[in-house]
């Protein structure tokens, strides 16, 4: 059977859903590494006439960020303090960050690695004598919880073996949550304030993608935590690659889409990652800096990042440009200016780095070298280990090149856009980062009242990665539970009827149940487009003209009135696509997650009048850093009655000292 | 690197209570005709490679042939998932193969310790679950303590 490059599912949608209604106490929305948290952690703090749902998107044994698996968990504080965690986040994130926020996942964070290691995740350990082991080795050196020493690449990472780490962490969640409390495959698509209450969540539509249903689920606290955004810019391969994107490609923008648009504040969303990794594969280079020492080259030759030139550069950013590790849309900075200046590509000295560790080793030692090599793509970037088979690429024997990828959104990794949402009620945090609902102070609860985020969805505060999502989950499952206590007599009353919000979920079912027979091939017709149309047209808008690869990721102030100007009239559009089948409809969805998320990203760029990552984007009419004007934040939120966007700046506040 | 299906190999899961890739997909791709009840992938071009489908098969019919746009033809991975271990097998072009074996599991599927008998005691501090239940000490900013 031909395939085409569109969907053409199995599942056809029909005119009239079956419609389900549902009303518990707390909603999760997402079952990534976040949304296992929370499911872990949730009826350990509920009442028993409490109840709770939650729904994934797919199925949780592998779905967000991690379900590929992982060669490192990147976040474990171990012998280090929350404060000098603080300090490493805010210099990579060019210093404007929320420390409370930061500074309370650390406190939380080992407690999920000790976990994952109890339910059984390997860990590598250090030997007395320095040597590493594996995590089924190394269990003879006992517990990171007891004691044992993990095997650092960096000082806050530590080597898995982590194949399996979603499978595992999963059947935990699902143990604990129950399995009659998980919905999968229900795709979750808008969000519902309260008919009578100002700014109060009240619930959530969505529908299944295995069966033509719409689900209308109320509830007193939600938690949203989809994940972050990719394939919003057109990616280097627009093939059959473009599939093989670095974030998952499934990550559609939705955490941040659902809480924007019941007018939860956004926070840093110029903010973006366009991680340097193996060209085209995009296999993890972490582990070839860090732990194989590793030197990047450029064209000529030359371990460019250590010339007396880019000293001289980094200093203009000083002091972060000027600390030991050098921010990663630094060291983007670096490789752009190679390659700009026709000194590229830019190539990654395996050889070197594998002849010099092999000096001191054997030949069982060297095997293990290799394999540690391999592994690291094999847990989590299967397919740069064929990328290598298929170019008959050893590493020990030829170079790789590295490139930096188009943009991504996520608040998890090393970048920090997403909600503007509350810390913890603890005295040292400044008053200003406090949100507050019936006088009292809920942990990552994001502006709107009653509704939660985790994960990518927690702006201001990167490098968490997935112990520190999971850990942010648990935080916020909680909070949630202390909300639905407090508010028990709340009950949620939505102001859309069932009808109107079948209508709204199904509306593109209809526009192509109601189209499709005029033409002779339906993909193309005047009266609809598919989701995958609209799909090339958003990544050519914002490849284009908002900073993307194809100019090396450069805007100025009239690209991005151009592409703001396209891109409200692809909201317009939207009215006007078309589903056949249950896949196409979850990718008219998405892409309606994708336009709205891009748009805030880029209305954020067009909001700050500096370059504040250079490295990650240029705004050429401010190309520099401004600090005495921009050393803010800067936050946005849509009002949903009346359809506009405001944009303004926060104050950023010292709470860790330098 | 879309995966594919080997028509030979694919039973459509038939004797299972659910069709093993169509399940476990992350990005709903796999999906199971009817007429021939046998699986397909109906959209390559979002297929992360993430083997999810590749290594759940209880078959081995699902492998995964390099994207078209850069991956010339000819290697292979395959995996092979045991239950404290995976076995990676690494066809290069040229011929070169390469095995790698990788723990994935060090206790007993099934065994996660999801400690449903803890309940909280103070839902207004702080703690998790497991934290207060073990007496942390939660930390403070140096500056500030």
């Amino acid at each position: 059977m031909a395939i085409p490059n569109k969907p053409k599912g199995e599942l056809k949608a029909v005119r009239d859903p079956e419609v389900e209604e549902r009303e518990v106490d707390i909603l999760i929305v997402g079952g990534g590494m976040a949304a296992c948290g929370s499911a872990f952690e949730i009826k350990k703090w509920m009442s028993d006439d409490q109840s709770v749902l939650l729904v994934d998107k797919a199925a949780m044994e592998r779905s967000g960020a991690v379900a590929q698996g992982l060669s490192a968990i990147n976040t474990y504080i171990g012998d280090n303090t929350p404060d000098d965690y603080v300090r490493m986040v805010r210099n990579d994130l060019m210093g404007i960050v929320r420390e409370d926020l930061i500074f309370d996942l650390g406190c939380h964070v080992d407690d999920s690695v000790h976990l994952f290691e109890e339910w059984g995740l390997p860990v590598w350990k250090k030997t007395d004598d320095g040597k590493n082991l594996d995590g089924k080795k190394g269990l003879k050196q006992g517990t990171l919880k007891g004691g044992a020493t993990p095997v650092r690449t960096g000082k806050w990472q530590i080597m898995i073996n982590g194949e399996s780490y979603k499978r595992i962490v999963a059947e935990a969640a699902k143990k604990a949550i129950g399995e009659d409390n998980i919905l999968e495959r229900v795709f979750i698509v808008e969000l519902l304030l309260d008919a009578n209450q100002d700014n109060r969540i009240a619930g959530a539509v969505g529908f299944s993608v295995r069966e033509n249903k719409v689900y209308i689920i109320k509830c007193k606290a939600m938690m949203v935590a989809c994940g972050g955004a990719v394939n919003i810019y057109q990616p280097r391969s627009v093939g059959e690659g473009k599939g093989r994107a670095w974030y998952p490609v499934w990550n559609s923008g939705s955490t941040y889409y659902l809480c924007m648009k019941v007018g939860a504040e956004l926070s840093m969303m110029e903010n973006r990652f366009t991680p340097a990794r193996f060209k085209d594969g995009y296999g993890p280079v972490g582990a070839w800096f860090l732990l194989f020492k590793a030197k990047a080259l450029n064209g000529l030759g030359e371990a460019f990042a250590g010339s007396d030139a880019a000293k001289k550069e980094l200093e203009n950013y000083a002091p972060y440009g000027t600390a030991a590790i050098t921010p990663t849309c630094l060291r983007n900075h670096l490789m752009l200016f190679e390659m700009k200046e026709g000194r590229g590509p830019i190539i990654m000295d395996t050889v070197t780095a594998l002849a010099e560790i092999g000096k001191t080793m054997d030949k069982k030692e060297l095997k293990h070298l290799e394999s540690e090599a391999w592994e690291d793509f094999l847990d989590m970037t299967c397919g740069q280990a064929n990328l290598w088979c298929a170019t008959n690429t050893e590493p020990e024997k030829k170079n790789s090149e590295i490139m930096p990828t188009e943009p991504y959104l996520l608040g998890s990794h090393s970048g920090c856009c997403g909600l503007w949402t509350s810390g913890p009620d603890f005295d040292w945090i400044p008053d200003s980062y406090k949100i507050k609902y019936n006088g009292k102070v809920y942990n990552r609860m994001t502006t709107v009242n009653g509704l939660f985020t985790s994960g990518d969805g927690v702006g201001c505060s990167g490098h968490k990665f997935s112990s520190g999502s999971h850990a942010e989950g648990r935080m916020a499952a909680k909070s949630m539970v202390r909300l639905a206590r407090d508010d028990k007599d709340y009950k949620p009353t939505l102001s859309q009827s069932k009808e109107e919000l079948v209508e709204l979920v199904y509306k593109s079912v209809r526009v192509y149940l109601d189209n499709y027979k005029y033409t002779t091939a339906e993909d193309i017709n005047p009266n609809y487009l598919k989701p995958n149309g609209m799909m090339y047209r958003m990544m050519k808008a914002t490849h284009e003209y908002g900073a993307g690869t194809s100019t090396y990721y450069m805007t100025t102030s009239k690209n991005l009135e151009i592409v703001m100007d396209l891109l409200e009239t692809m909201r317009e559009d939207c009215e006007k696509l078309a589903s056949g089948d249950l896949h196409e409809l979850m990718r008219a969805w998405e892409i309606i997650h994708r336009i709205w998320t891009v748009e805030s990203h880029l209305r954020h760029i067009q909001y700050r009048k500096e370059t504040r990552y250079p490295g990650f984007y240029y705004q050429a009419d401010y190309p520099n850093q401004d600090d005495e004007n921009w050393f803010a934040f800067t936050n946005s939120k849509f009002d949903p009655k009346a359809g506009t966007w405001d944009v303004f700046k926060r104050d950023y506040v010292q709470i860790i000292p330098s | 690197m879309p995966s594919f299906v080997i028509d030979e190999k694919c039973d459509g899961c038939k004797g299972g209570d659910k069709t093993a890739c169509m399940y476990i997909c992350p990005n709903d791709l796999m999906v199971l005709d009817p007429n021939t009840m046998k699986a397909y992938n109906q959209e390559p071009d979002q297929c992360w490679e993430c083997f999810s489908c590749v290594k759940i098969c209880p078959t081995q019919a699902i492998e995964v042939r390099g994207y078209a746009d850069f991956v010339p033809l000819g290697s292979s991975i395959m995996p092979m998932m045991g239950t404290e271990d995976v076995m990676w097998t690494c066809k290069f072009r040229n011929g070169t193969i390469k095995r790698f074996k990788f723990p994935i599991r060090t206790t007993a599927e099934g065994a996660a310790n999801a400690y449903s008998e803890l309940k909280g005691k103070d839902l207004d501090s702080e703690f998790l679950a497991t934290e207060e239940s073990e007496g942390y000490k939660m930390p403070k900013p140096q500056a500030t303590a």
